[in-house]
């Protein structure tokens, strides 16, 4: 393990991501536009958006880091420059590390971003606090990271990695109680969505949001990165110096 | 039951097995690359020499047999440092410039930064030090690959094809660089299936379907097979020849 290598690999991340300039302003304009819409598709049930709305700021952040994180590995396991650093004398947490470091960076900024529109401009409330909020969403987005960094070992194109979204994430958003709170939901599903991180995640920001903190806020952070080192882990099992 | 190896002998292979979906790639081959020379690994492709390639720079799975690389067995942490291998597909980041991409490696590698402009330059590629690796034409990009290579100071380089899609001139050149790299002390691997590059190589490696046809100089292969080419060496001893 070095700190140069960890550190000179997020700046690389961060290099290749100021580069790409769409994708930058993708990354800090969709969310506080979606937040927008979300807000006027439930103009008639304020009760609801008030129950997701602070939420929805920390739960972005997961969505896209997966997204962003699955695509950049399959990259560097297509192109090769994975095979070659694997060949370096680079351990593989430097690697896991520097995308950390990088994308935890990006993550705080669009949390902040959104989170000054939301409630700002938007004037959806959150009872607790604002950072705290903001501090779950860079949680989350590191949780995207590690299951984004864990999948993409199991896509072999970029038309398989963009599906792993609608197949892992919109399930797990589905069930974390989110649209449905889940003690409505069938018990069959309640059970699941107890083994999911997005349930975790999900329910840290709801207390936050409602200044519900006690000490099941903290089971919920403990869950969700307990989740994010078991991917990591995972994910770097994935990373093979040796390949067929 | 391990032999100590020659200090003359940059890579040692001995009965080396490689399998892909119960084919043998490598049906337990023994190759030898000696020191300080630059040696041409030569065959169709599909013959397997990118296969033996990753053997020996140990990123490739095994099904048996040894390879020592620089005293090591290929593939150990003491070697990252001192082997460099350069895949056919340029490995280089193409939405970073050739300068960010020499940055990145050079602290990956741990290498002086003083170095990432004189190895610019002496691949050719000052003039587009600047510019994003994606714009570049293919052979620029493969001398960026290559420049990576060279960041590290390694003592044996892998080059699988890397004068492909090269105007006559860079790859002049480029020879010119990899005998002055012999020259510096190191051992240089090349691997090509053009039979004009075999003529500039200290030494070659016949190989086909996966089988090691004939080593030495190739002036050695010329008289053992009693022809004026290269070309008529190779399908002399493919087909079993003197």
């Amino acid at each position: 393990m070095s700190a140069r290598a960890t550190l000179a690999t997020a700046g690389r991340v961060a290099a290749q991501l100021r580069r790409d300039r769409r994708t930058l302003a993708l990354v800090f304009v969709v969310p506080p536009a979606l937040l927008a819409l979300f807000k006027y598709v439930f103009d008639n049930q304020p009760e609801t958006f008030t129950r997701i709305g602070a939420p929805l700021v920390g739960i972005f952040p997961l969505i896209l880091m997966f997204l962003i994180t699955s695509i950049a590995m399959l990259r560097e396991r297509t192109t090769g420059t994975l095979e070659r650093l694997m060949s370096m004398p680079v351990a593989k947490v430097d690697l896991l590390f520097g995308y950390g470091l990088a994308f935890a960076f990006v993550a705080a900024v669009q949390a902040t971003v959104t989170a000054a529109v939301a409630f700002g401009l938007l004037g959806i409330e959150t009872t607790g606090p604002v950072w705290a909020v903001v501090a779950l969403a860079v949680g989350n987005a590191l949780l995207g990271m590690a299951l984004g960094l864990f999948l993409s070992a199991f896509a072999t194109s970029e038309f398989q990695a963009v599906q792993f979204m609608p197949a892992f994430i919109i399930p797990q958003l589905l069930l974390a109680g989110l649209f449905v709170p889940r003690a409505r939901m069938p018990d069959i599903l309640e059970r699941v969505s107890d083994f999911l991180p997005f349930t975790y995640a999900f329910e840290a920001l709801a207390k936050v949001a409602a200044d519900d903190i006690d000490s099941r806020l903290w089971l919920d952070v403990g869950v969700v990165a307990g989740c994010v080192v078991l991917a990591l882990v995972l994910g770097a099992l994935t990373l093979r110096r040796r390949t067929a | 039951m391990h032999t100590p190896s020659d200090p003359e002998l940059a890579v040692a292979v001995h009965g080396l097995d490689v399998r892909r979906g119960g084919r043998r790639v490598l049906p337990a081959i023994d190759v030898v690359i000696r020191r300080g020379l630059v040696t041409g690994l030569l065959g169709p492709s599909g013959s397997g020499k990118t296969t033996l390639m990753r053997a020996i720079v140990g990123v490739q799975l095994i099904a048996g047999g040894e390879v020592e690389v620089l005293g090591h067995a290929a593939g150990t942490p003491a070697l990252r440092r001192r082997v460099a291998y350069v895949t056919q597909a340029p490995s280089v980041y193409g939405d970073l410039t050739v300068r960010e991409n020499l940055h990145y490696f050079a602290r990956v590698l741990d290498a002086p930064l003083e170095r990432i402009e004189a190895t610019i330059a002496r691949i050719g590629l000052a003039a587009h030090a600047k510019q994003v690796v994606r714009t570049l034409s293919g052979g620029e990009r493969s001398r960026a690959s290559l420049a990576v290579a060279l960041l590290g100071g390694p003592e044996l380089l892998v080059l699988d094809e890397p004068t492909v899609g090269l105007d006559p001139v860079l790859r002049t050149e480029l020879w010119r660089q990899f005998h002055a790299l012999a020259g510096e002390g190191k051992t240089v691997l090349v691997s090509t299936h053009v039979m004009d590059e075999a003529e500039r190589c200290d030494e070659l490696i016949l190989i086909r379907e996966g089988r090691i046809v004939a080593s030495g100089a190739p002036r050695t292969l010329l008289e053992q097979t009693q022809t004026d080419t290269l070309e008529a060496a190779f399908l002399a001893l493919a087909d079993g020849g003197p």
